[in-house]
């Protein structure tokens, strides 16, 4: 009250500014808003994905999503990026309309639990047992679970360091039924301490594993990413036969449980059939080849249409059916046309647009 | 360090995109909890009533609250299958707005109160024998400690921008969407992106610093 006596009305112009920012910062808020919220007139419908880290953090999906959009304008698709686990869960609260995960024993389980419908296998590419040049434990070339008996003989000398993901993801599923069929019990494992557990996504695994000079699991993807960013200076050291095998698939919410009655089971089934479409496969051949000389995921439908590696399918059939098949039919629901004939290939024939004859899609040059 | 300066230089669409949403949704947040906050500290600060004390006290500790426990308690709420699921809020801008605006509402109430308790109680002695009615009387108490409650809101409006639990847990880091400064710091980071996460970083840091500085600033310029 003082200072107002002294010096009247001096303050003013220092407050009106300061009123003014306050609502510029509001006003631009509300101006950023619209930017973002209104062109969606008329309102897209959301379609939102959990999804696994890996797929997530190599940018595959960021180009899905716009190719995708390209051709159902109606949809804004929403990817949340977890771990599969934690992704399932999110799925099964009713916060996200489709999951694309990597864990067939549990998807097996989502399904059965009454939460999904219509599974299909979209894409596949292996898993590697990285470590350090120098390899510590001298497992290089050797098999699984060869490998992972060195490297916890050479953990308990104190000569490496294991990785874990720890984390609850496709990754760390695999990881788990790695170590169990190399013949070790993982909570025991867990108590050691050459046994580290990194409780977060593959690429902060991945550089954990790097500090430490220590081996770790990957997916192929996410190694390559790391590999050519210059975040890891890991080598692939195990990365072949059939228990390395990850296989991806995607399955729409259930709308008949009653957590997901308000899911987007329409926009659900757009985009699996977009994924086994000749062009969603073809996305999946293609990304990341000028970038890595290689193609991150490997198509699936392509590959049983190819019929060019029967041990491959084989390989995906014993590790990723669920009795037989890759959805048994009492999980399919207005499925029309998804699961024709043995490997969907009526359906990726079907679905080819027209300028796929014509040769003038854009992805085809 | 020198790609992550040039993408803030040559106004990288990316870059640009989630400072403005986080701008504004942090924004919208911190003067969406003032709507409630800056009344119930007058009333807090004005008049007397059993428990003054233990609700100040109150405040005043919910001031530390974890931003993972409130994005839990939230995500609860606004989940498909929670109490306000009916509005489809979660991985929603409209979602870390709700969120972080609680989150800031015992910041802005208890440094607020504190700026209004030490107006002088004469002056509404005052205004009140010239004749002020209640309402003028409160806005001429908010005008005599308005550096105080400004110091409050940006206090707030920094937590808000900061805050990193609230937005991946209520927002889900969605492109384009709901990923602002603090969630693709922690995702661009965890794919190995570093240029792309010191250039957002240096933003956040130069956001938030000048704001302190500048009302630094501006307090002192007045007598």
């Amino acid at each position: 009250m003082l200072a107002n006596v002294v010096a009247p009305r001096q303050a003013i112009p220092t407050v009106q500014a300061s009123l003014l920012l306050l609502v510029a910062i509001g006003a631009a808020g509300l101006g950023v808003y619209a930017y973002y919220l209104l062109p969606a007139v008329p309102p897209k419908a959301r379609l939102i994905v959990s999804t696994t880290t890996s797929l997530y953090e190599t940018g595959l999906l960021d180009e899905l999503k716009s190719k995708f959009e390209l051709r159902y304008s109606n949809l804004n698709v929403s990817f949340i990026s977890q771990g599969t686990g934690l992704a399932m869960q999110t799925a099964m609260r009713g916060d996200a309309d489709m999951i694309l995960v990597h864990d067939p024993a549990r998807e097996h389980a989502f399904l059965n639990g009454g939460y999904g419908v219509n599974r299909k296998i979209v894409a596949y590419n292996f898993f590697a047992i990285v470590g350090p040049s120098e390899d510590p434990a001298g497992v290089s070339g050797e098999s699984p679970s060869d490998a992972l008996k060195q490297i916890r003989s050479a953990g308990l000398e104190g000569r490496a360091v294991w990785v874990s993901r720890g984390d609850d993801s496709g990754t760390h599923a695999k990881e788990k039924s790695l170590w169990k069929a190399a013949g070790f019990d993982v909570a025991q494992l867990r108590t050691e301490a050459w046994y580290l557990e990194a409780g977060s996504g593959m690429t902060a695994t991945l550089k954990m594993a790097d500090q430490k000079r220590g081996y770790t699991l990957t997916d192929i993807g996410t190694y390559l990413l790391n590999l050519e960013n210059h975040n890891i200076d890991l080598v692939k050291l195990v990365e072949s036969g059939k228990s390395m095998l990850n296989v991806y698939s995607v399955i729409a919410c259930n709308p008949k449980n009653q957590n997901m009655t308000k899911t987007n089971f329409e926009g659900s089934m757009q985009l699996i059939r977009y994924l086994v479409s000749s062009e969603g496969q073809h996305l999946f051949a293609t990304f990341g080849v000028s970038k890595y000389d290689q193609p991150l995921f490997k198509p699936y439908i392509e590959l049983i249409e190819s019929r060019i590696d029967p041990e491959l399918i084989g390989w995906i059939r014993d590790l990723a059916f669920i009795e037989g098949s890759e959805c048994p039919e009492q999980f399919r629901y207005q499925a029309e046309g998804l699961y024709l004939a043995q490997g969907s290939v009526g359906v990726s024939l079907a679905s080819r647009p027209a300028c796929f004859e014509e040769k003038t899609c854009s992805w085809t040059q | 360090m020198i790609r992550a300066i040039n993408l803030i230089l040559t106004r990288n669409p990316e870059v640009f995109g989630i400072t403005a949403l986080s701008l504004s949704v942090s924004g919208s947040a911190t003067l969406l909890s003032c709507v409630w906050s800056i009344p119930f500290s007058l009333g807090l600060a004005l008049r007397n009533f059993r428990g003054k004390r233990i609700a100040k006290g109150l405040f005043n500790a919910l001031i530390g609250i974890p931003t993972v426990a409130l994005g839990l308690f939230l995500y609860l709420v606004l989940s498909r299958t929670g109490p306000l699921g009916y509005f489809q809020l979660l991985y929603t801008p409209w979602g870390i707005m709700i969120g972080q605006s609680m989150l800031v509402t015992p910041i802005v109430v208890s440094f607020s109160t504190s700026a209004l308790e030490s107006v002088d109680p004469e002056l509404r002695s005052l205004a009140r024998t010239l004749g002020a009615s209640d309402f003028q009387t409160y806005l001429i108490v908010v005008e005599e400690a308005f550096w105080g409650v400004v110091l409050a809101i940006i206090a707030a409006f920094n937590r808000a921008f900061a805050e990193l639990g609230i937005a991946m847990m209520l927002g889900g880091n969605i492109r384009n969407m709901t990923r602002v400064l603090t969630t693709a710091i922690a995702l661009e980071t965890s794919r190995g992106d570093i240029a792309l996460s010191i250039a957002l970083t240096l933003i956040l840091l130069g956001i938030t610093m000048s704001l302190s500085i500048g009302i630094n600033l501006a307090r002192k310029s007045v007598p």
